[in-house]
């Protein structure tokens, strides 16, 4: 079974990239990443630039909307996923307690949608 | 013992074991209860009339099964889960029915059952209905009662979480020893809670709602059968046998009564008993929690002659520890109104503002009835009257119980 490990949080909490803390804290991601790859456990994930960079859309009455920005305005700002495969929820949460930065923002476990052939 | 009260007897023991065997077998909990109920139809309308049968949990489970394959049959997409559900089992139903008959079953089902209820994914309030429907056999026009909603409310609570449960998918396996040790807190908890909103109902005009305290020590006790090596399932037990003890002794026309009035001739015995062997029981583990603690201070309560014979600076000891290891505003209330028995009136407020407020474990004190009648007690006590007037006053706006602000306005009128 499908989950998405969907990452929130606040971007001031991460360690700055010219920080002592930086090397390691990347560091622990690659372990992270290499053990869900080692479990069988990874289909995809990736960290996202932050929302300066978002842009969204909604087309309404035919007309399409951009604007600059998140869907949401908050400090918690969804910095990347993982869509792991494995057995259970209990399994999923175990993975998603062991996000690096779950000590610190949030990760919310969402079931994929699974459609019947 | 007639068959209609046998089906009634055998309900109680054979409905967790029923769901949790089916659900084992059929992979969904709504089949699984559903199944089970149409099982105990059937025996209520059969037994009387064709006598019971020879065995009762066997002729329950083949029947539930059956009914499970009538239900599966009519979702189609459960197909593929047919030729896993076999009427007769032959040896492995043999086992757990002679291990029935021995005491000794394997239990591992009805754990997998009562956890997966108490999952942290579900809801707390979900946790609870799902417990007493699935675990405990309660409908769910019961449990809406129990807990003041409407049915259709319960009814949406409860299929929203099963819901959840399939989406999800929450599993129900039994589980291994550290996932036991580290989820057992939380089953423990729901029991309790189901406890509590039965022996003190904040909301409704009866204070003991009787029927929920008995269904968290029935679980409580089942609980205790599943993990018997457990110290805080058994601090929970007794805990709960304990307070329960003083049941019929709580009210008088339904009105709370203060535990230094209360007539103890009324408090149940038996029920003494039960409890202090059970907390032993968790004494002999030689560690425990806080359960065990509130149980020790229970049984101080329970095992006093008189409220004034009661063995206040023990009760004070154990408050300490308790605040030791765990800073808690409500403990800390609780000490300073044992505090009042040992230390007097004084000592009490001073115990009682020492408090912090803003307790970041329990939020408002501030908002809590019990806490302005402490205080409301202990300045009456010291002849400040009009302090104690503005505390039981405070207490009174936050009591949402009608023989509570009926007891707080007798003591306010007799401040003179």
């Amino acid at each position: 079974m499908k989950y998405m490990l969907i990452l929130a949080s606040n971007p001031a909490d991460e360690p700055a990239p010219d920080s002592a803390e930086f090397g390691p804290y990347m560091n622990e991601w690659g372990v992270y990443s290499e053990a869900l790859n080692d479990a069988g456990a990874m289909v995809t994930g990736e960290a996202l630039h932050g929302t300066e960079a978002a842009t969204t859309v909604q087309v309404r009455d035919g007309q399409r909307i951009v604007t600059d920005g998140p869907f949401i305005e908050s400090k918690e700002v969804i910095g990347g996923f993982y869509v792991i495969d494995v057995a259970n929820l209990d399994e999923a949460l175990e993975w998603a307690a062991k996000i690096p930065n779950a000590t610190f923002g949030t990760v919310e476990v969402r079931p994929v949608m699974e459609f019947d052939g | 013992m007639n068959d209609e009260q046998q089906v009634a007897d055998v309900f109680r023991t054979e409905w967790p074991r029923l769901v949790a065997t089916l659900l084992r077998d059929v992979g969904d909990l709504g089949i699984a209860e559903d199944a089970t109920q149409d099982a105990f139809v059937e025996a209520a309308t059969r037994w009387p009339t064709d006598g019971s049968p020879d065995v009762p949990a066997a002729w329950l489970l083949t029947t539930a099964r059956r009914k499970a394959i009538d239900r599966l049959r009519r979702i189609a997409r459960y197909d593929e889960r047919l030729p896993l559900l076999t009427l007769d089992r032959g040896e492995e139903d043999q086992d757990r029915l002679r291990g029935h008959a021995d005491g000794g079953e394997p239990f591992d089902d009805q754990l997998a059952l009562l956890l997966g209820c108490c999952h942290p994914a579900l809801a707390p309030d979900a946790q609870v209905a799902l417990t007493l429907r699935a675990v405990a056999g309660l409908s769910t026009a019961q449990i809406a009662r129990a807990f003041l909603v409407s049915e259709s409310t319960m009814t949406r609570r409860i299929t929203r979480s099963k819901n959840k449960i399939r989406t999800a998918r929450i599993p129900f396996d039994p589980p291994d020893i550290a996932t036991l040790h580290q989820r057992i807190p939380a089953v423990c908890g729901v029991i309790y809670s189901i406890f509590t909103e039965g022996h003190s109902s904040a909301t409704e005009t009866s204070l003991v709602r009787g029927d929920l305290c008995d269904e968290a020590i029935w679980l409580g006790e089942l609980l205790a059968r599943l993990t018997p090596d457990d110290a805080e399932v058994a601090g929970l037990l007794a805990l709960m046998l304990l307070i329960d003890a003083r049941r019929s002794a709580r009210l008088h026309d339904g009105a709370p009564v203060l535990l230094a009035d209360q007539d103890r001739s009324k408090w149940n015995q038996a029920t003494v008993a039960r409890g202090l062997a059970e907390l032993a029981r968790a004494h002999s583990f030689r560690h425990g929690g806080m359960f065990q603690f509130q149980a020790a201070i229970a049984a101080l309560h329970v095992t006093a002659e008189s409220f004034e014979a009661t063995d206040w600076a023990s009760i004070v000891r154990l408050y300490d520890v308790m605040l030791r290891r765990q800073p808690n505003a409500l403990i800390a209330l609780n000490r300073a109104i044992a505090v009042r028995e040992v230390d007097g009136p004084e000592a009490a407020l001073r115990a009682l503002d020492a408090i912090p407020l803003s307790d970041d474990l329990d939020g408002d004190l501030d908002g809590y009835v019990y806490f302005h009648s402490a205080r409301a007690e202990a300045l009456a006590d010291l002849g400040r009257n009009d302090e104690s007037r503005t505390a039981y006053r405070r207490a009174l706006a936050l009591s949402a119980s009608t023989p509570e602000q009926a007891h707080l306005r007798r003591r306010l009128e007799a401040l003179t």
